[in-house]
Order: structure tokens, then sequence, then C-alpha cells
């Protein structure tokens, strides 16, 4: 049982405000990803948590009490640094078998631990060599489960795999799902990949500039964006941002995006005015809610296509609609060829409206 | 663009090869250590088998090994020996002590750190006979500084043979401390943050992280200091000469002195330099055996 509370963080260095009033609870055997681009906080909040960063005020409560004062060795809190930190000069079993040493644990305790790790994460033919013979992998392996031997109430994790080549972090990241699902110890993960962290998050904590921005499963995030921050930084290729007018025509709602212009339903008016929303909208739509088609259908706007990058499963073509450009998600090879004429449409139901200058998203979800 | 060069500087490049200026640079520094060093060197060897003695003109007579064993079976000079390896512990596993721990206590930033290390490096920036010129007169029992401030009335410190050496390594732990702490503070400097970082997120005390993580990885750095230091304590002369002519100070090098110069022994005198050799070669062996096995972690 080990749930992590953190009250109104704060914490500057120098005159830098890195984490402003963060408030969070990660749940028992939670496995929480903080994400956000470099510079964001999110690995200062981890280290905060594990103990090797003081905090200015605010509290941090593992399993209701508060741990802010006391030293990381008393904490309980495992940690995998993004480095690896493996100690030079020993060889993998005396890595592995540090945490345990150092508390005075016995002989054969120690032995068997290190032994039933190693099993587990596959580097028991290791145990005697040393870190600087290892590969990164394996790196990697002995710096997780030197933060496993010890069983600890909760295992930190600051970007434990971006040193790997891409082929290696997919096999870590279904290695590292696999350890959470064995262990149920709560973690927190921290990365600035997106794909690593809707891969693996039971929730996802989006940061930036030291504040939360948002706090959902992979799922919330990815269709629900609470803001412009959110909605751009999570989904590959980002989300289409517009600025965007809505007048009414033709009994429909009509969005224009400065000379494209796309019919929506009408009770999109509706929806705004309850909102009250400003008059300065961003129309967010993510590439696969811009639909295509090679004949010209009602609803359909002409646009002229122009970049198209295939990746392989599906090709992702940019459309020319005069001077404004959307990102369209299509099957591959459906639009040949640059320069073709395409007609598209915005779904109705992945449109986003943003407040353009708050940011805020309006809560606004149209059916099909 | 080609820069144009007037043809005599340009036969002058082609003409001086890599080779040619690498030779330039090398040579002179060769000759100087042949004729200053390695004929003196061999020379000496050579007189170390004869009973030449530099202030006769006697004929010089091959003896053989009869230096050597007349050296080795002399009670006095391994007497003389037993009083260079107290002071050689003495000495150097005191600068260890107070350099290592000056380097831990300096290992940290704190307001003019740089100005205090400095200050404390002066020591080993003085001459080794002014050293031991003014600590003669710190330790002087009628009006030196030390017996006022420690309330030790008239204690003979350099007077008193059972004590004088001890005086004298005080005097060499003053001055070369500083240079094992520079070391150390390299060494120091140089194990990784991060490393402290995952030594207190494994739970490991202060005590624990210095002997399994601080002291192993600077320990190679220190064996250079200790290997530095033993060889100039081996080899000690100026500081016990000048500050003390007990007999209990007697160290090998200035037994040394005594027979070269005072009794001009010549040919027996470079036969106990040998011997002198051989030994911190030995020493310093044992040490290099060890920073090696450091090293290989």
């Amino acid at each position: 049982m080990a749930e992590i509370e953190l009250r109104h963080i704060e914490k500057h260095f120098g005159p830098v405000h890195v984490i402003k009033d963060v408030n969070l609870t990660v749940k028992d055997k939670e496995f929480v990803v903080f994400l956000g681009p470099s510079g964001c906080g999110k690995t200062t909040t981890l280290r905060a948590i594990a103990g090797l960063e003081e905090i200015d005020s605010g509290d941090i409560l593992l399993d209701g009490k508060p741990i802010q004062g006391l030293r990381a060795a008393d904490r309980d809190i495992a940690f995998v640094f993004q480095n690896y930190a493996l100690y030079p000069h020993f060889t993998v079993f005396e890595n592995l078998a540090f945490p345990l040493r150092a508390v005075g644990t016995a002989k054969d305790v120690v032995d068997r631990t290190v032994r039933s790790v190693g099993k587990s994460l596959g580097i028991l033919h290791l145990l005697n060599a040393r870190p600087s013979a290892l590969s990164g992998g394996d790196m990697q392996r002995v710096a997780i489960g030197r933060a496993l031997v010890r069983r600890p109430k909760a295992l930190l994790l600051d970007e434990p795999i971006g040193s790997l080549d891409a082929k290696l972090r997919e096999t870590m990241r279904i290695e590292l799902k696999r350890l959470h699902y064995e262990n149920g110890s709560t973690s927190i993960y921290v990365t600035h990949d997106q794909v690593e962290a809707m891969s693996l998050a039971d929730r996802i904590v989006v940061m930036n500039d030291g504040v939360l921005q948002q706090v959902g499963t992979p799922t919330e995030v990815y269709l629900y964006p609470a803001n412009l921050f959110v909605a751009q930084f999570i989904g590959s290729p980002v989300m289409n941002i517009a600025a965007t007018k809505v007048s009414e025509a033709d009994g429909n709602a009509r969005i224009a995006l400065d000379d494209a212009s796309f019919d929506l339903p009408r009770e999109l008016l509706g929806m705004l005015e309850q909102k009250q929303a400003a008059p300065d909208l961003s129309l967010g739509v993510r590439p696969e809610g811009v639909i295509v088609s090679r004949d010209d259908k009602p609803g359909y706007r002409p646009a002229e296509a122009h970049i198209i990058q295939p990746f392989g499963g599906f090709d992702i073509v940019d459309l020319k609609f005069g001077e404004k450009t959307l990102r369209a998600r299509t099957s591959s090879g459906y639009v040949d060829k640059p320069g073709a004429t395409v007609f598209a449409r915005i779904d109705p139901a992945q449109a986003h409206f943003f407040d353009t200058r708050s940011g805020a998203s309006l809560g606004i979800r149209l059916g099909n | 663009m080609i820069t144009t060069l007037d043809p005599h500087s340009r036969a002058a490049y082609r003409g001086w090869s890599d080779i040619t200026i690498r030779n330039l640079f090398v040579i002179p520094t060769i000759l100087f250590l042949i004729v200053f060093n390695i004929f003196p060197l061999l020379y000496s060897l050579g007189y170390s088998f004869t009973d030449f003695r530099a202030s006769t003109k006697d004929p010089v007579n091959f003896v053989g090994l009869r230096n050597y064993m007349e050296l080795l079976s002399d009670p006095n000079i391994w007497s003389n020996f037993t009083i260079t390896a107290q002071y050689v512990i003495v000495s150097v596993s005191g600068q260890v002590i107070v350099g290592f721990g000056l380097a831990l206590l300096l290992n940290r930033s704190f307001p003019l750190k740089g100005l205090i290390t400095t200050l404390l490096l002066l020591p080993m920036m003085l001459s080794m006979a002014v050293v031991g010129l003014f600590w003669k007169l710190l330790y002087d029992p009628n009006f030196g500084i030390i017996n006022y401030s420690l309330g030790l009335g008239k204690l003979e410190w350099l007077g008193d043979p059972n004590i004088a050496l001890y005086a004298v390594a005080l005097t060499d732990i003053w001055m070369w401390s500083p240079f094992v702490m520079l070391l150390s503070l390299a060494g120091l400097s140089a194990v990784p943050k991060h490393l402290y970082e995952a030594a207190s997120i494994d739970r490991a005390s202060r005590l624990y992280t210095f002997f399994r993580i601080t002291l192993p990885l600077v320990a190679p750095i220190l064996l250079i200091a200790i290997i530095f230091r033993t060889m100039e304590a081996f080899k000690t002369f100026d500081l016990a000469y000048v500050m003390s002519g007990q007999p209990t100070t007697e160290v090998v090098s200035i037994r040394l002195y005594k027979m070269a110069f005072q009794e001009w022994q010549t040919g027996k005198s470079c036969a106990l330099a040998y011997i002198v050799l051989i030994m911190v070669l030995c020493i310093t062996n044992v040490y290099v055996k060890y920073l090696n096995k450091a090293k290989e972690r």
C-alpha cells in the first residue's frame, strides 16, 4: 500500500519558478506518467518526491504521512536515474546488492533476492560483469533491478529509457509494463515522449511551465484535451489548430478558417452561446478528423494535396485550402500525388473548440 | 584562396618534414637528459664498485661488491634506514589523513572557497630550507610560539632525541598535506554527483557511502599522491638537515651526504645511493601494482 499525495508544491531555482502549486494524488499500485517538454518541471517534481530536491513549500505525503522533511534514504522510495547511475567499481551483483547491504541485510537473503530479481530481468548471466562492459539496455535493466530489489513503497523513474535506441525502447517499454503488472508498486514515470506516456500510463499528468495542464487516462487526454497545450503536445502528427469564426449559414453552423469554411451541425451555435464563448475561437482537429474524399460530395470542400508523408499503414497529407493548410490522415496511397485536387470535410465528433486567449478547451462535443 | 609564399619559404616548408620538426624539439631534451642524468647515473654505478675518493689522487681500484657488502652488513646504516622508515610512515600517513580530511571539508561550495584553497596550498610552495628554518624558530624551547601557545613549558622539540624525528615529520606534514589535499580534491570532484544521489536513494548512511563509494573511487588518485610523497619522504634531506643535528634524525640521505662530502668515501656513497634507489623503486612498484588493481575496477 503506497499512496503519494502532493499538496501545493512550490519550488524555485533562483529566480525561476519551476513548480507552481502542484496538487496530485497517485493512488496505490497506479502507474502515473509525468509528460511534458524539457524544462517543464516534471523531473524536479519527481526528484522532490524522492528527496533529492527540497521544495520551498507544500506537503509531500506517502500513505498520508508528510515526508518532505525526511532524507531520501528514509523515504523508502526507489529511483531509476536517466543516466542509470550504476556504481562503476562494483559488479552487477554488487550493484544490485547495494540497497540491501546498505541496511545490513543477511548475506543469504541478499543472495536470494538479487538472484530472483536478476532472473526476472534476464540479467543472471551478467552478475559478474562490471557496468562498463554492459550495453545500454542491460545497464537499464540493472538500474531497474537495483530499484526493485528492495521492494520499495514507490518506484520513481526519470526518463529511464530515453537514451536507448528506438527498437530497444519499445522492448523495454513492454518489459516495464510487465514488471509493473508483476510487482504492482506505485510508479511515477517521467518522459517527454508521448508514445511512451500513452502506452505505459494508467494516468498521464501533462505538465508545462511548472503547472499541471491535465491529469487523465491516455484516452482522456487524447480525446478530450483540456487546453491548446495538451491538444498539441499529445498526438503525432500534431493536431491541426486554426483560428476560426463561427456564423450561421444555410441552417448550419459555418466555421471559417481564412479562405476555407466548413459546415458543422447547427447545435454548435447554441453550445457556444451557452458557454458564453469569447469571439476569439480556435478550432482543433486531429488529422484523422479531416475526412478526405476523391469525389466532390455535399459538405466537402475542394483542396489541393501538398506534401504527402507515407507511414506505411497510412499517409499524412497536407491539404491546402487557399492559404490555409490542414493535415489529414488517409489510407495509404489514397491521394496519389502532390497537386491532386481532393475534397475534405471536418468530422464534427472530432472537432475541438478552444478559447484562443486562455487556451482552455470549451468542452464542446458534437454528435455526428 | 591559396596563400602565396615566396619561393624561399615554400622550399623551407617542403624541406622540413614532420619528422625533422619533431626531432628539432625532442633531440635537445634528450641530449640534456643524457648529459646531466643518464651519464652521471651510469658513471656513479661504475664508481660504486670502486674505492674511489674524490678528495685524493690515489689510484682507483675495482673492489667488486665490497662496498655493497660492507654497507648492507653495517648496523649503523640499517639504523639510518630504520629512522628513514619511521619518518616515511609518520609523515606520509599524517599527510594523507590531514590532506584527505581537508579535501573532504573543501569538497562543497562555500563562500571564499577559492581563496581558502589557495591559502591552504601556500606551504608546499615554500622552500624546504626556509620552512625548516622558521619551524625551528616555532619549535624553539625558549621563545617558540608552539610551546608558548600550547603551554608546554620548555619542551625541547628538536633537542630531545626521542621526539626530534617526529617534530621534523610534523613540519613535513604541515608542508605537504596541501599536496595530498590538492590531488584528493581533484579525485573527489571527479566522483559523479549522481552516484551519491543513487547511494542516498539506496538507503546508504554517510559512513557507508564514504567507505563504499567515495573511498574506492578516489583510491587511484590518492595512491598516486601516496607514491609521490613516499618517494619524496624516503629521500628527504633538507628539512632534517636544517632542523636537527640529532643522530636520531639522521635519515639515510643525511648519512649519504656525510659519507660523500664529509668522509669523502665517494665509491661507497655511490653504492649507498644505489641501494636507496633500488629500495624506492621496490616500494613504488608495490604501490603501482595496487594502483593498477584499483584502476581495473
